[in-house]
């Protein structure tokens, strides 16, 4: 098997920003050996011949489950309550959330 | 283009990227409403606010919609998976949006303009829609904002999302896209296309070239664009602003931008995101979609007239190019147009009058009183001026158009009357009749004038100016001029 170039710390720590995850440059250091040997166990399937296989999206023998465009039927009109009052802050009939800087992607 | 060639030496490439909400009774994946308006987060479920353990199942509809709007787009229908794009967000509280990525429901198709020209369809595919957020305090301006508030109604409405080639050269270019596309996405019922309600929703992709060159420049992504108008501003300004920046011997940076209606400008909202940052992966609670032969033949057959045969229809009824019917297919009178063809009305003037006269709708009009003041008008029993009169009084109230020209007094001059009326006219004025009759261009224009007002007022403008012209001519003709 070709040896591939290891996972580095820049990597771990560029994955971790976009999973909003603060790490200590202790964490980091385990991490990234940690997340490296996984890549490494994954690697061992590349020793498979796969050609021809279709690449498979879904374990289930299953395409083209659908429902109805139907509406649920009976009202659902406590669930709004529900769910605002399990918020931590509302305003509006809305849920207030931290600024936001920029728009999602 | 040339007339699109804005910036000297440059040429600018668009494609677009235009989400479309699917005009479903309920969500992509869940039963709650997918609906416009109403109290904030009334529309929710399990699945629209990403509670843990809801789980996701495909709408028909969305399906079946999507595949309308291929079918329109001549797109590659395939089988399709969904993914995961995975990125932090308020307004998508799973933390993941669900959407299409590497295997689109819609391939590569193309859309036409009314003039003809083809552009490239990359892709058109299914997601959600996410929440709405609005941004409170710091003047309302996204930077300044004081706090957020998020309604999840819109969170899970199906969207198609079209993907344009970069085929645009200008902003001319790319509303004639918007637009057809629009008309394409409401004929087939597949959207309602409103731009101001955010139903319907385009980025542009722009970047700039030196003209002669063909390799693609830097581009930058023009989010937040809320009408026709203000997307041919934001092209206009981002086009500007790169060439501003190549010839000062600065680089383009790979952005997306956020245009800004009050100040006209667009503003860097963050570099681009890479693809793989978004870390897809394939919806592991959604199985694949491979809508069978059958099924698309059984779309296919029930999708109604396109935009772009409706045009071809009415121009082989006129005898004209399927581009001078553009305006009447778009404001929705082709039919109109065609039935009063086919019931003997002269074709141009059937477009002539839906171009000028029927701005604001057709309202009463139907095609065979349509016809028959066609007919009366063009067989000489009522002027240009008067037909437009009684043309407004069929759209206020229907009716018979000969009723509505006698109860105006419309009445048609006996051409004999008005011949009469003509030589005695001409009598009258021998000095300008030889001036008619001798002199260059300009001066007959000028003296045609003159006989035509003359007998306007000998008849309190029943006459026919068209007629009159006519006349003055075969007079003229007969003089040997």
């Amino acid at each position: 098997m070709p040896e591939k170039p290891r996972l580095n710390r820049e990597d771990v720590a560029h994955v971790a920003d976009l999973a909003r995850l603060a790490l200590t440059d202790d964490e980091l250091d385990a991490f990234t050996g940690q997340l490296a040997d996984v890549l490494d166990h994954a690697a061992d399937l590349e020793a498979l011949d796969l050609d021809g296989v279709p690449p498979m999206a879904n374990p289930l023998p299953l395409v083209n489950v659908l429902r109805l465009d139907e509406p649920e039927p009976g009202t659902r009109a406590d669930i709004r309550a529900e769910v605002l009052d399990a918020a931590p802050s509302v305003e509006d009939g809305r849920f207030r959330v931290p600024p936001v800087l920029g728009e999602a992607p | 283009m040339s007339d699109q060639a804005l910036i000297p030496g440059w040429e600018v490439v668009i494609g677009l990227e235009v989400h479309a909400e699917l005009a479903t009774v309920t969500k992509m994946f869940s039963s709650a409403l997918n609906r416009f308006g109403g109290e904030p987060n009334t529309n929710i479920d399990p699945v629209s606010l990403g509670l843990p353990g809801s789980l996701p199942v495909l709408n028909e509809k969305a399906v079946e919609l999507a595949i309308r709007v291929g079918l329109a787009l001549d797109c590659v229908i395939q089988p399709s998976v969904f993914s995961r794009k995975n990125y932090f967000y308020p307004d998508m509280p799973k933390d993941f949006q669900i959407s299409q990525y590497d295997l689109p429901i819609n391939g590569i198709g193309s859309l036409e303009l009314p003039d003809g020209r083809r552009i490239g369809i990359e892709r058109a595919h299914l997601e959600e829609d996410t929440g709405k957020s609005t941004h409170v305090g710091g003047g309302g301006r996204i930077h300044e904002a004081g706090h957020s508030l998020i309604d999840y109604n819109r969170s899970g409405v199906p969207l198609i999302e079209i993907v344009s080639a970069p085929d645009m050269r200008g902003a001319e270019d790319a509303r004639a896209y918007v637009s057809e596309l629009r008309s394409i996405l409401v004929a087939i019922g597949a959207s309602d296309g409103k731009m101001e309600e955010g139903s319907m929703r385009v980025d542009c992709n722009v970047s700039v070239r030196r003209q002669g060159t063909t390799e693609l420049g830097t581009r930058c992504e023009v989010k937040n664009i809320n009408s026709l108008r203000s997307m041919g501003r934001a092209i206009e300004y981002e086009a500007r602003r790169q060439v501003d920046l190549l010839e000062s011997g600065e680089r383009v940076q790979q952005q997306t931008r956020h245009w800004n209606e009050d100040d006209g400008r667009t503003h860097k909202l963050r570099s681009k995101e890479e693809a793989y940052d978004y870390r897809y992966f394939p919806e592991p609670d959604l199985v694949p979609v491979e809508p069978s032969e059958e099924w698309i033949a059984e779309i296919r057959a029930a999708l109604p007239m396109l935009p772009r045969e409706r045009r071809r229809r009415l121009a082989d009824a006129a005898g004209v190019e399927p581009s001078d019917t553009a305006l009447t297919v778009q404001r929705g009178m082709d039919d109109l147009a065609v039935d009063a063809i086919a019931a003997g009305a002269d074709a141009e003037r059937v477009l002539v009058h839906v171009e000028n006269n029927l701005a604001d709708g057709a309202g009463e009009l139907t095609a065979a009183p349509f016809a028959a003041l066609v007919a009366m008008e063009t067989g000489g029993d009522l002027t240009a001026t008067q037909a437009k009169t009684v043309l407004a009084d069929l759209v206020a109230s229907g009716g018979d158009p000969a009723a509505h020209a006698a109860a105006h007094g419309f009445e048609a001059m006996d051409t004999s009357e008005l011949e009469a009326l003509v030589d005695r006219i001409i009598a009258q004025h021998p000095d300008d009749w030889d001036g008619f009759v001798g002199g260059d261009d300009k001066e007959r224009r000028k003296k045609a004038g003159f006989f035509v007002g003359q007998v306007m007022k000998a008849t309190r403008g029943q006459a026919d100016g068209r007629i009159v012209n006519e006349l003055l001519a075969q007079r003229a003709d007969g003089q040997g001029a």
